[in-house]
């Protein structure tokens, strides 16, 4: 193999799997040392700084962070990582005047946002530092978009969510409520200098059976969520079924049970392992005593005099067909009593609103054709992201959307070339001087993952405002925060310092070191001292040692970070590094624009002050 | 020395041997040697060799002096016997115990200073009694713990890190068990242990002494451009003179079946051992007979004038008999018999005397 080019941001980025799998790249290690040194106003910066809602995601994010996470590969539960960000919002103290400074004297140009969902905020909050006048249109009368409308107070308090959107109104931004954009045309009239459509995927999607129409009890899901959320819906009847295993499917439910709901029951055409709602939100349901009814596949809906009997199903079996799709094999038939149905089988965008004529392409399911790199659609100047943009998605990809969006925008808005991103770049700082400050309790114990403290079930089914989740205390967010490996410290080696007395081999835990002769990748595997079989994982490769000209291999999958290659290697040609992804953020220079929280503070231990970027930091030659 | 714990974690793939244990499981606790001491490595292959041998922690001994290398004991079978005895005299406690309890198995560990100087003596009477003993010398040519002073194994024109070189001969602990009569003499190097892992394991199923002396590097005071003991002059003139495999009975795959395009069949043999188990010498030297004493002697010397490091298995008796077949005691260990056959009292003893009146 070649020798493992590390100066490529990329690949230390990849080790730290929970920040490669946020959308928005969020330094999840950093910030959970931060809340183990107590610094939570901090841990809140570096959140807010990528991920613009931490309060909000704390409680409702998707977490693709989790199961990326490290500790699955020696132990069955991740770090509670998504909680541990919720730490951080709670028990972060007054943090406004760390926010940017808004320009008083505006760079002139001005930008509308369409829908005032996490997209169109993220926006906002990217452009509004620069100089830019940022109006957003809302139709409702409220911002949020479906962090309010589709997601229940019970998992998401109004406070928390008004508060976080706040720091972003508060920037100044035009916010005009009640003002529908009902045409493409007419705003593109109104000398804006860039549109970003941020509307989201507002259409629910119907299921075309007999008799769906005979009665008003059957409702589309998100657009009931919004009814309850606005007050419009107070009440259900007392047998619901739910058509869905969505997390909209999970909303659904456990809004039935709190407004008059008894006997609820969430049905799905196929079983447990391909449910797409995340297995949390399937667990906080089942809590509260929703039935979850597997293999039924609905057929008709029984309507007898206009009242509303209940549904048909087929109860089915799923078998991998000859192209390993799955293929349903009915079994029987049979029926379920019930007074109202929800449909949560998924949403779609809606653009009613764009007429044919203003350049803007389609594609045959009336999605906008987007670049997906610029997120600019195929008219000049007018951008689309979060669910607008390729359907539905998260909150997380919502702003990883807007920052992307908002540094085209601004590249527009400058005459700059779109295609030519901003790079990543990385600061790479040695930690072994901290080694015994940062470590966590490295006497490892397969420590169990906190549990989150939930409320009463009779007192949360009381109320839809009783939020369930308490957070965790600070007693628990310290043990669960041991958990973490610290993957963001880097093994980093050096090879030509190495006098390969394999110290490091005979120490590592979990055998991922080896010296030997360098071979194709796919040999090379099968010649570690460990299997490394998991080809998702690097394997670093060191040019020749001085000594025999063999290499080092390090298997990146199992390596727990413990830093004891490091600290008996004796001319450190093995070192613990502290890396920092630097991000690009629109129109800003600093490494850290919005956080301001670089190494130094960063550091393990708090005293680090030199700062190497990857071009300073740099190998001299020959090394 | 290390501030931090090793963890617990392990591979989840990782081995396990014949009773269910992993290497993980035959540890001891965190070094406490310099970082990148050699003795680490050697104890890294000795975990690796009796996890390979399944041996049972509880069926071993471990026994040492005093020394860097007498402190690696520590370091691995935290469930094992151990004995860290007086400077030196490692060789009478293992003899002691094995004269006991023959039905252990006994890994001696000892340095250059501690088997070379003050215990020479008691060295030379272990060989000379064939105990059934692995006894492995970590030997780095200096005295590690009083700060570098030139051991007796340093070479002549070696030097300290300060410049000052060694001007009296060597004592080479492989040619001392030559000549002594030692029935297994081995040297191998801390930074080889494809080759040492084997080769501790044959020593260790050797029936009767097997000296393995093991080049293992002192980074502190010996790894200087001046050393003839460090990982950079070790390896560039290190000779393998043999390559083994070890084989116990179960694992055993007849030469035939092995020989392929790389390993010519003149160029290998077998030779077998008392419980069975086989030491298969691969690529030999050319005419290089491992159970040929004066030819290994004479190689071996030839080798050293040329300033090679010559490594591999360079002698074994196949036929060797250790001190209890030689005393001719009785299979059963000594610990294990009533006090009252082990102890016949007064009269027995009369008897006996009388036979000599």
């Amino acid at each position: 193999m070649e020798p493992t080019n590390v100066w490529d941001p990329d690949y230390y980025h990849r080790v730290v799997d929970c920040q490669w799998a946020c959308p928005a790249h969020t330094n999840v290690p950093g910030y959970i040392r931060l809340i183990a040194q107590g610094r939570y106003d901090d841990a809140y910066m570096v959140n807010w700084e990528s991920n613009v809602f931490p309060g909000i995601l704390g409680r409702t994010c998707d977490r693709p962070c989790e199961p990326a996470c490290r500790r699955t590969r020696v132990e069955e539960k991740p770090v509670a990582i998504c909680r541990l960000k919720r730490v951080a919002a709670d028990l972060r103290g007054d943090v406004t005047d760390r926010f940017p400074d808004i320009p008083e004297k505006k760079n002139g140009k001005r930008i509308a946002c369409v829908g005032a969902g996490p997209a169109s905020l993220t926006v906002a909050r990217d452009l509004m530092p620069l100089g830019y006048e940022v109006t957003i249109f809302e139709k409702h009368d409220r911002a949020g978009g479906l962090m309010w409308s589709n997601i229940p107070q019970f998992r998401l308090p109004p406070e928390v969510l008004n508060e976080e959107i706040g720091y972003i109104i508060d920037m100044g931004v035009d916010l005009r409520l009640e003002t529908p954009v009902e045409s493409m045309g007419w705003l593109l009239e109104q000398g804006f200098d860039a549109i970003f459509v941020g509307s989201g995927a507002p259409r629910g999607k119907n299921l075309e059976l007999p008799g769906r129409y005979d009665t008003d009890k059957i409702h589309i899901g998100i657009d009931w969520l919004e009814s309850v959320a606005f007050g419009h819906i107070g009440e259900i009847e007392e047998n619901v079924l739910v058509i869905g295993v969505g997390n909209t499917a999970m909303d659904c439910c456990r809004t039935s049970k709190r407004i008059g709901g008894t006997n609820v029951k969430v049905m799905a055409r196929k079983s447990k392992p391909y449910f797409k709602a995340s297995p949390w939100e399937l667990e906080d349901a089942e809590e509260e005593l929703v039935d979850i009814v597997e293999d039924h596949s609905p057929t008709e809906f029984v309507v007898e005099d206009g009242v509303l009997k209940g549904m048909k199903f087929d109860i089915v079996e799923w078998n991998p067909d000859e192209n390993g799709r799955l293929r349903a094999t009915k079994l029987d038939e049979t029926f379920f009593p019930a007074d109202a149905v929800i449909l949560a089988i998924g949403q779609e965008t809606a653009f009613t609103w764009i007429e044919d004529d203003v350049g803007i392409e389609f594609n045959e399911w009336r999605e906008a054709v987007v670049d997906r790199t610029t997120f600019m659609s195929s008219r000049d100047g007018v951008f689309f992201g979060g669910d607008s943009a390729w359907g539905p998605e998260n909150i997380i990809w919502a702003a990883e959307h807007g920052h992307q969006a908002a540094i085209s925008i601004h590249a527009y808005c400058n005459d700059g070339d779109l295609k030519k991103r901003p790079p990543e770049d990385m600061n790479l700082v040695s930690a072994k001087m901290g080694l015994h400050e940062w470590t966590y309790s490295n006497d490892y114990e397969y420590a169990h993952r906190s549990k989150m403290r939930h409320v009463r079930l009779e007192k949360r089914l009381q109320s839809i405002e009783t939020e369930v989740e308490e957070g965790f205390d600070i007693e628990q967010a310290l043990t669960e925060v041991e958990r973490c490996l610290n993957c963001d410290i880097q093994t980093h080696f050096t090879g030509s310092l190495c006098i390969e007395c394999d110290a490091c081999l005979d120490i590592c835990p979990l055998n991922c070191l080896t010296i030997t002769a360098n071979g194709e990748e796919a040999e090379l595997r099968t010649r570690l001292l460990a299997p490394a079989t998991n080809a998702d994982q690097a394997l670093y490769v060191s040019e020749g040692l001085p000594q025999t000209d063999r290499v080092m291999v390090k298997d990146e999958d199992l390596c727990i970070h413990c830093g004891l290659c490091a600290e008996r290697c004796p001319t450190a040609a093995w070192d613990m590094r502290t890396f920092d992804l630097l991000k690009p953020y629109a129109g800003q220079d600093h490494p850290h624009p919005y956080s301001r929280i670089g190494l130094a503070e960063m550091a393990p231990g708090g005293q680090m002050t030199v700062e190497a970027t990857a071009d300073t930091a740099a190998p001299p030659a020959g090394v | 020395m290390s501030h931090i714990t090793k963890p617990r974690v392990v591979h989840p793939a990782l081995e396990k041997n014949a009773l269910g244990l992993t290497r993980r499981d035959y540890e001891g606790r965190m070094s406490t040697l310099c970082a990148g001491c050699g003795h680490d490595s050697v104890t890294a292959a000795l975990i690796e060799a009796v996890w390979r041998l399944d041996v049972e922690p509880h069926r071993a001994a471990k026994l040492s002096g005093i020394g860097c290398s007498s402190k690696t004991p520590a370091y691995f079978m935290s469930d094992s016997h151990g004995f860290n005895s007086v400077h030196g005299r490692m060789p009478s406690v293992a003899a002691g115990a094995n004269a006991a309890n023959r039905d252990l198995t006994y890994i001696g560990i000892s340095g250059d200073g501690d088997s070379l100087s003050i215990g020479l003596g008691q060295l030379c009477h272990a060989i000379r009694r064939n105990l059934d003993l692995l006894y492995l010398i970590e030997n780095n040519g200096v005295y590690g713990l009083t700060k570098g002073q030139f051991s007796a194994s340093a070479d002549i024109g070696s030097t300290t890190k300060r410049g000052v070189p060694n001007e009296q001969p060597p004592i080479d602990p492989v040619l001392l068990a030559l000549t002594l009569g030692a029935t297994f003499v081995a040297r191998s190097f801390s930074g080889d242990k494809e080759q040492l892992v084997p080769i501790i394991e044959a020593a260790i199923r050797h029936d009767g002494f097997a000296l393995v002396d093991v080049i293992s590097p002192c980074v502190t005071f010996n790894d200087h451009v001046g050393s003839t003991k460090s990982y950079a002059h070790t390896r560039e003139h290190y000779r393998e003179v043999t390559e083994t495999a070890f084989m116990t009975p179960t694992d055993f795959v007849p030469l035939a079946e092995e020989i392929t395009a790389d390993i010519g069949a003149g160029q290998a043999r077998d030779v077998k051992m008392h419980d069975g188990s086989v030491v298969r010498f691969r690529r030999v030297a050319e005419d290089y007979d491992p159970t040929d004493r004066d030819g290994a002697d004479a190689y071996v010397r030839e080798r050293i004038r040329e300033g090679e490091v010559v490594t591999g298995l360079l002698f074994i008796d196949p036929d060797s008999r250790d001190h209890h077949a030689v005393m001719n005691t009785v299979e059963e260990p000594l610990w294990d018999l009533p006090f009252e056959d082990l102890c016949p009292g007064s009269d027995a003893m009369e008897a006996l005397m009388s036979n000599y009146r």
